[in-house]
């Protein structure tokens, strides 16, 4: 690129980005996330961060296995498993041996470090602090026992699928 | 590339109005940039604008949101309240600097 201060064209009066072009207000984002290991729990979050930074309303629904991600005994603590993942391209035997999963657990936990990736827990909180919502499945406690006082704190309530579908009315919707 | 000017200032952007060099930018038309979206610069809009530029001369790269929330000292929080809706994309171009490539 040159650094010629000599205009190579007519210079115009500057035009601002369309930040905040009406066509892109009101947009909601609803994703469900639906698996505890570490590898899928990165999905939603990064596409939930994204969504926020651009302004889109956010509303994130944990489920399922999904729920490890925001239950306080587990969010930090969610492992990456090479069995019956045969994106790894290793044999997949080698994935049975013990320690194989505490193993591709710390190399992806590093991975990810690597490039400024948050761990789970400090991710909810950026999420948090962008203006995203966090909601646990009313099915997913009662199965596991679990209420509020068990929930990361930024977790806004318990609710059943269908307060869901409601509270996302309009929504675009990403199953994960 | 397209020439554009304003309060004085006469500079290179791409189709939506980045600056596409670095060097032409002033605390001056960085003040003028944030006018055009409706942001009054105050010492908290700086700080943040001032990060950007020297995390960009060190590395090359537009610092993300999570880099900035991460080492500029500014919370998240407190940069959507800053720059609203967009803060990665109007802190980047109040600072003159290309879009974050980063995801996260």
């Amino acid at each position: 690129m040159t650094t010629t201060t000599t205009p190579t064209t007519t210079p115009t009066p500057a035009v601002a980005p369309a930040f905040d072009d009406p066509a892109s207000q009101g947009r909601t984002l609803a994703i469900i996330c639906s698996k505890g290991t570490l590898d899928m729990a990165y999905p939603g979050l990064i596409l939930a961060n994204a969504a926020l930074g651009e302004g889109v309303e956010t509303h994130l629904f944990f489920t399922f296995w999904g729920f490890d991600m925001i239950t306080k005994a587990t969010m930090a603590d969610l492992k990456f498993t090479m069995l019956g993942n045969t994106a790894t391209h290793l044999p997949q035997g080698l994935g049975g041996l013990p320690g194989m999963t505490a193993v591709a657990t710390s190399r992806l936990r590093r991975s990810l470090a690597e490039i400024d990736v948050p761990e789970v827990p400090e991710f909810l909180e950026q999420i948090v602090a962008s203006g995203g919502h966090l909601w646990a499945c009313r099915m997913s406690a009662d199965m596991n026992h679990l209420t509020l006082d068990d929930l990361y704190d930024e977790v806004e309530g318990i609710i059943s699928a269908g307060e869901f579908i409601e509270k996302t009315d309009g929504a675009q919707l990403l199953f994960i | 590339m397209t020439t554009s000017t304003l309060a004085g200032h006469q500079f290179h952007v791409d189709e939506e109005g980045f600056l596409t060099v670095p060097d032409e930018w002033s605390e001056e038309l960085g003040a003028a940039l944030a006018a055009q979206i409706g942001i009054e610069m105050t010492d908290a809009h700086w700080s943040v604008v001032r990060f950007l530029r020297d995390d960009f001369a060190a590395t090359g790269e537009t610092a993300t949101l999570r880099r900035v929330g991460a080492r500029s000292g500014v919370p998240v929080k407190q940069l959507f309240a800053l720059f609203p809706q967009k803060p990665a994309k109007k802190m980047a171009y109040v600072a003159g600097l290309p879009k974050p490539r980063g995801c996260v």
